[in-house]
């Protein structure tokens, strides 16, 4: 029963990121597109790691009484994904910090751009 | 034991490493650092073409991690021909480059080195999680790169190639999460063995992994409606960084060329052929949009820019017929718009430096301090990109025409094709006249040195060569084709190791 529940939580966690993630994403602040982009990133990565399949209370690692094992292998990937993620909002946050200073804005399209 | 097939990535990667320890070199230092290794990158890719030429497959397991779970490196016939094209257009960027942009900003020759490796690395992986790794290393060092020299047009139209990257590369791993949680397999070659036996059931799954690759691979390609970040971003880049990116889009043909080959091909009953009904009819609309770009540009910068695009809507309107003479075919225009596009990119900036004030504008300027020197290059080059004979673009579009011959797609691309060159032909006529006769007053400046022109003459050498060679190059692009129609020996290379060392 409690798998089920975590299956819901996570299934429903990714969603409601994905969507906060999209929605921020198209706003025209650079603060609120940085948001949306990290929004975004978590759940592609959560959505990756479920993608082993969810389990409880398996050994992580090798031991003789183990009946079964989680998948490694996505674990292992979404850390790659996790450390490329986090450089890439990082080098976004300084370019738009950036792009605030040359450009005198933080509008996305710069001065003189519409919509909020 | 055959180590030579990481080169490619390992070259760059230890030379920008060099580049960034050795950062208070001199300048001079640096350059011949950078210029020395990618002279090395370039023969190692023709050892590598000529290795792949004979037939047979490469399969490299790092770390000898058996296929499936280690990453392979894979070479055929097609990834040969892409290292060997980077480092092709990699030299004269680098070579113009050493004329005075590296001094623009920091860090150019490191970053440039990275953006090679990446290229490098996504061409050679047979593992679709490295492919991914790759992407992104080549996308944060073309961050870099494309930011280079600074300015307030570059930071803008960075800022939104950065954000819509970023946004293709949380989709990429949405995508990999469904196809591992369906298939429990990254490896290319294991897929292509598991998705033909997928279970009815998943059949909405795996039809939305495969499209939601297409997608990620259509932003990196920039197709319709994905493109346009594209005109801005390249046409204020700086020239030789611009003239690299030729072939960053390539990059996303080459993934669904592989992809839609290997992995979910046609022949697979739950596909029914979706990618190529959907590709078909995409990319002709992005040929057609674009070709109205080139046509109402008001600045060559843009003009080439959108050159790009409709190279990339020409290529897969090509490849989207799936048959060994369309991908032969689009193999040979790869090679040959990757190359004049550079080429065109290097050249307007000599150009535009030359007209003064107006720079690249399609409007009266000064006259050029060298009008027969730079006239004779851009008729040279308006020639090749619009594809009249003699040079390659003709004989490239004649190929790929040919290839539909018999298909239902024949009217539709037969149309498009044409009535782009036509455009094609109008607007670089009309950018010629404006640019070079078009003219007022006095000239005010000082006529580019041969070692400015060196590399805009060296792509168009290769484009010539590309055209008076085009028989053993269409003989080697078609043996290419005939390997990715056929996929079962790259499967048998990657995955029957039999435990022995590769």
């Amino acid at each position: 029963m409690d798998f089920l529940v975590m299956e819901m939580l996570v299934a429903t966690g990714v969603g409601a990121m994905a969507g906060a993630g999209v929605y921020l994403v198209l706003r025209a602040r650079t603060y609120s597109v940085i948001l949306g982009l990290a929004l975004l990133g978590y759940a592609a990565n959560t959505f990756l790691f479920a993608s082993g399949r969810l389990s409880v209370g398996l050994a992580p690692v090798i031991s003789d009484d183990a009946l079964a094992y989680p998948d490694p292998l996505p674990q292992a990937l979404v850390l790659t994904a996790i450390v490329i993620g986090f450089a890439m909002i990082a080098f976004a946050v300084v370019l738009m910090l950036r792009a605030h200073a040359d450009l005198g804005t933080d509008h996305v399209d710069g001065p003189g751009g519409a919509g909020r | 034991m055959n180590h030579w097939i990481t080169l490619p990535t390992l070259i760059p990667a230890f030379t920008a490493v060099v580049l960034l320890l050795g950062a208070r070199l001199e300048l001079a230092t640096q350059r011949s650092i950078s210029v020395l290794s990618t002279l090395a990158l370039i023969g190692v890719s023709f050892a590598l073409v000529w290795q792949a030429a004979s037939g047979d497959y490469v399969a490299y397991e790092l770390g000898n991690w058996p296929a499936p779970f280690g990453i392979v490196l894979v070479l055929d016939r097609l990834s040969a021909l892409m290292v060997l094209l980077t480092a092709l257009v990699g030299l004269p960027a680098l070579l113009y480059a050493v004329h005075g942009w590296d001094t623009k900003g920091k860090n150019f020759h490191a970053l440039f080195q990275f953006q090679l490796m990446g290229l490098n690395g996504a061409f050679l992986t047979g593992d679709i999680f490295n492919l991914f790794v790759f992407f992104e290393i080549l996308l944060i060092a073309s961050y870099g790169l494309i930011l280079h020299g600074g300015g307030e047009r570059r930071v803008r139209a960075g800022m939104h190639y950065v954000v819509f990257n970023l946004t293709g590369s949380a989709f990429f791993v949405v995508a990999l999460g469904v196809i591992y949680g369906a298939f429990g397999t990254l490896n290319m070659a294991d897929l292509a063995l598991r998705v033909p036996q997928a279970d009815p059931t998943q059949e909405a799954i795996l039809r939305a992994g495969a499209l939601l690759l297409l997608v990620v691979f259509s932003v990196k390609a920039a197709l319709l409606p994905l493109y346009f970040w594209l005109p801005r971003a390249y046409g204020s880049a700086s020239a030789p960084v611009a003239a690299l990116f030729a072939i960053m889009t390539k990059v996303g043909v080459y993934s669904i060329l592989r992809v839609y080959t290997l992995v979910f091909p046609g022949t697979v009953p739950m596909l029914d052929g979706l990618p190529a009904k959907i590709l078909f009819p995409i990319a002709l609309v992005t040929l057609a949009i674009a070709m109205i770009g080139v046509v109402g540009a008001r600045s060559f910068r843009r003009v080439v820019a959108y050159l790009v695009i409709a190279s990339v809507g020409t290529l897969l309107a090509v490849i989207a017929l799936f048959s060994q003479e369309a991908l032969a075919a689009a193999l040979y225009y790869m090679v040959h718009s990757t190359l004049i596009v550079a080429a065109l990119f290097l050249l307007t900036e000599l150009i535009a430096e030359q007209r003064g004030v107006r720079d690249d504008v399609l409007e009266p300027s000064t006259p050029v301090a060298q009008p027969a020197v730079l006239g004779s290059l851009f008729f040279v080059g308006a020639v090749a990109v619009a594809g009249m004979p003699p040079l390659s673009g003709f004989l490239g579009k004649i190929f790929m025409l040919q290839s539909s011959l018999g298909t239902e797609q024949l009217p539709w691309l037969f149309a498009v094709v044409l009535g782009g060159g036509l455009l094609g032909f109008i607007a670089m006529g009309r950018a010629g006249s404006v640019l070079f006769w078009k003219t007022e007053g006095e000239t005010a400046s000082s006529p580019a040195s041969g070692a400015a022109i060196l590399p805009v003459v060296l792509l168009l050498l290769l484009v010539g060569t590309l055209s008076f060679l085009a028989e053993p190059i269409s003989a080697y692009t078609n043996a290419a084709a005939e390997q990715l129609m056929e996929p079962e020996p790259y499967i048998r290379a990657v995955l029957d190791q039999g435990g022995e060392a590769p």
